[in-house]
């Protein structure tokens, strides 16, 4: 469309009974959004047995304009009056008269059921236990698989392993130490300030030790991890199911879970509690700054970190991060094996992947804390 | 073609649900050894269903498919692993995994299930790719190839283990009629220089008209096979219209 066309609308009673609405110019996509609101109301307000319309000086018509006059005959038979249009091109005439009032009936029926709150209920309820059921399946799955894969793990799956690895381990330092160092720095200089009321500086050498090594490192890594390579394994695994590569694994005989979750199982456990390391390591590094620059030396920060942080911390520490290893691993590529048909189901399996992994490190977070407590570690 | 052939695979009584809804009703047919064997029909009339479970990758809710002679639904392990050995599949999207190049591709049920050394598997996969016309591309990335070229690769990949039977699902579907009638040639040749049996789904006219030994047209509404044989002959002389109106590729008159 070049220029806005030229349309005119007039509408005027004769006799009484009968409404005349002159169209003249170009009825397009446009013009007609002009006038759609004053041309159903002219012919509701007339309440006229018969609407006649005068198409013969209508220049141009698309199917908006075909649209209008559909909507102002329906519109007109349904207050069970008279409608005609006079001087329309044939072509268009039929279109309007192809289109019937009765061809929308039962098209819009089809999603609209109201679903109530019980049913809404028992659908979740039986999507949880169908994952469950999925999720127990995986697990016992990929058991046997590890279980085998220990017992003689073969050569071309390592290369698979190593590489999974580069991407989930050595890939991960920087965004790992910028948090764990960050992390560090401020929990040290939240901390400061209270201490420093009570002259108790120098103890949040303690703090920052024990909540780093126990809590904070590997929970930090675990979430991490959950957000760079579980996300990854969903997307990835989804993709290869989308492009039937996990059909074609499978009628080669090859077991999706062995062949790809394993290794990337086995990438992340390996790469997790040597992260976690890393971030306890650089996390200290970032307390001991702040209280360097409180003026304490570092050798008295070192001391102080020693006195209050034990093996049993960071070994308790480590042993978490090594099953949130597991469990970001094992639900990203559960999720990406689940994941449907179409472009936007990997998306959708991503985002589950990595909620379902941050759910997962958290739950497994809190049952440690309950057994670290009774076991006194 | 000689009139007598052993069969290869036997289809009985296979019934078909998708979703508590019935696609396929007491399905039975037979594929003789050595023919090119093509299901055809319209859409949504299931035969992409019916391949895949012919692969062995669904379960058919009653009935037997029976591969050279053993049962791939009941078959279980390692017997199920022996009936995979006889087939190859080549997908409508050639699944060639994305992070391997062509000949790893082709390699990779070599390295899997054969105690090879690696240079005799090197040979092997070289050999398959000739076969297929793509000696000069197993170190590209299956990305970097044309869509012919991957179904291609895919078909090379499938061959990897001499399979008996090799199943494509819709070779033709997104190739231009040249590569398409390239790779309509290529599966004369092998069918003729291998003896390999192929299963295709397509419902692509022209190459069904070209390769196909014999043919079954699956339809929607009667949830079964509506036709069987060559195809040549039933356009000319199926008593149902409706066949005959798939051959000639007319459209259903509208009511």
């Amino acid at each position: 469309m070049d220029s806005p066309g030229h349309l005119e609308f007039h509408s005027r009673k004769i006799e009484g009974s009968v409404l005349e609405i002159i169209i003249e110019g170009r009825l397009d996509s446009f013009t007609t959004s002009t006038i759609w609101r004053r041309a159903r109301d002219t012919v509701a307000s007339a309440k006229v047995p018969t609407v006649l319309v005068d198409a013969s000086r209508l220049d141009y018509c698309d199917g908006s304009g075909v649209a209008l006059l559909v909507h102002m005959r329906d519109q007109q038979l349904r207050s069970g009056g008279n409608f005609e249009i006079r001087g329309l091109q044939p072509e268009l005439q039929a279109l309007v008269e192809d289109w019937r009032s009765g061809d929308l009936a039962g098209a819009g029926q089809y999603d609209e059921q109201a679903t109530s709150l019980v049913e809404e209920i028992g659908r979740s309820i039986v999507e949880i236990c169908h994952d469950i059921y999925s999720l127990v399946i995986f697990v016992g799955e990929l058991a046997a698989a590890l279980a085998r894969a220990a017992v003689k793990p073969r050569a071309a799956r390592l290369r698979d392993t190593l590489r999974i690895a580069e991407s989930v381990g050595v890939n991960a330092v920087p965004i790992v130490a910028l948090i764990g160092f960050l992390m560090g720095l401020i929990m040290a200089f939240q901390a400061a300030i209270p201490l420093g009321q009570f002259g108790a500086q120098i103890f949040v050498a303690n703090l920052i030790g024990l909540a780093i090594l126990r809590e904070l490192g590997p929970l930090m890594t675990a979430i991490v991890l959950a957000g760079r390579s579980g996300s990854a394994f969903a997307a990835e695994l989804g993709t290869m199911k989308v492009r039937e590569e996990l059909d074609a694994l499978k009628t080669m005989g090859l077991d999706p879970v062995p062949f790809l979750v394993v290794p990337r199982v086995i990438a992340a456990v390996l790469m997790t509690p040597l992260l976690t390391i890393f971030a306890d390591l650089v996390g200290l590094i970032g307390g001991a700054v702040v209280l360097v620059s409180l003026g304490f030396p570092l050798i008295t920060f070192w001391n102080q970190v020693q006195l209050a942080v034990g093996y049993g911390d960071l070994l308790g520490g480590l042993a978490k991060s090594f099953v949130f290893g597991v469990l970001v691993a094992a639900i990203g590529c559960l999720r990406g094996l689940q994941t449907q048909t179409g472009a936007s189901a990997v998306g959708e399996s991503t985002t589950r992947a990595v909620v379902s992994g941050i759910i997962l490190i958290v739950i497994a977070d809190g049952i440690f804390s309950v057994i670290y407590y009774y076991l006194g570690i | 073609m000689q009139q007598e052939q052993r069969e290869i695979i036997r289809v009985e009584d296979l019934t078909v649900t998708y979703n508590s809804q019935m696609i396929l009703d007491h399905v039975s047919f037979t594929v003789a050894a050595g023919d090119v064997f093509v299901i055809l029909g319209g859409s949504g009339s299931g035969k992409s269903t019916l391949l895949k479970h012919l692969i062995g990758l669904y379960k058919p809710a009653s009935g037997h498919i029976l591969i050279d002679g053993q049962d791939i639904i009941a078959a279980e392990g390692r017997d199920r692993l022996a009936i995979l050995r006889k087939i190859g599949v080549m997908y409508q999207s050639s699944a060639l995994f994305g992070s391997m190049t062509v000949l790893e591709n082709v390699s990779l049920p070599l390295e899997e299930f054969t105690g090879l050394p690696s240079d005799a598997i090197r040979l092997i996969a070289l050999i398959k790719l000739k076969q297929v016309g793509l000696q000069n591309f197993g170190d590209h990335m299956p990305s970097e190839l044309s869509g012919g070229m991957q179904k291609r690769a895919a078909i090379a990949r499938a061959m990897a283990l001499d399979p008996r039977v090799l199943f494509l699902d819709e070779p033709s579907a997104g190739l231009d009629p040249i590569t398409s009638a390239e790779l309509d040639e290529l599966i004369l040749s092998l069918s003729r220089t291998l003896k390999i049996t192929f299963v295709i789904v397509s419902h692509e006219l022209s190459s069904i008209f070209t390769i196909a030994d014999r043919v079954i047209m699956l339809d929607k509404q009667t949830k079964g096979i509506v036709a069987t044989g060559n195809p040549h002959e039933l356009r000319e002389h199926s008593d149902n219209p409706r066949v005959r109106q798939f051959f000639s590729r007319l459209p259903s008159s509208r009511t």
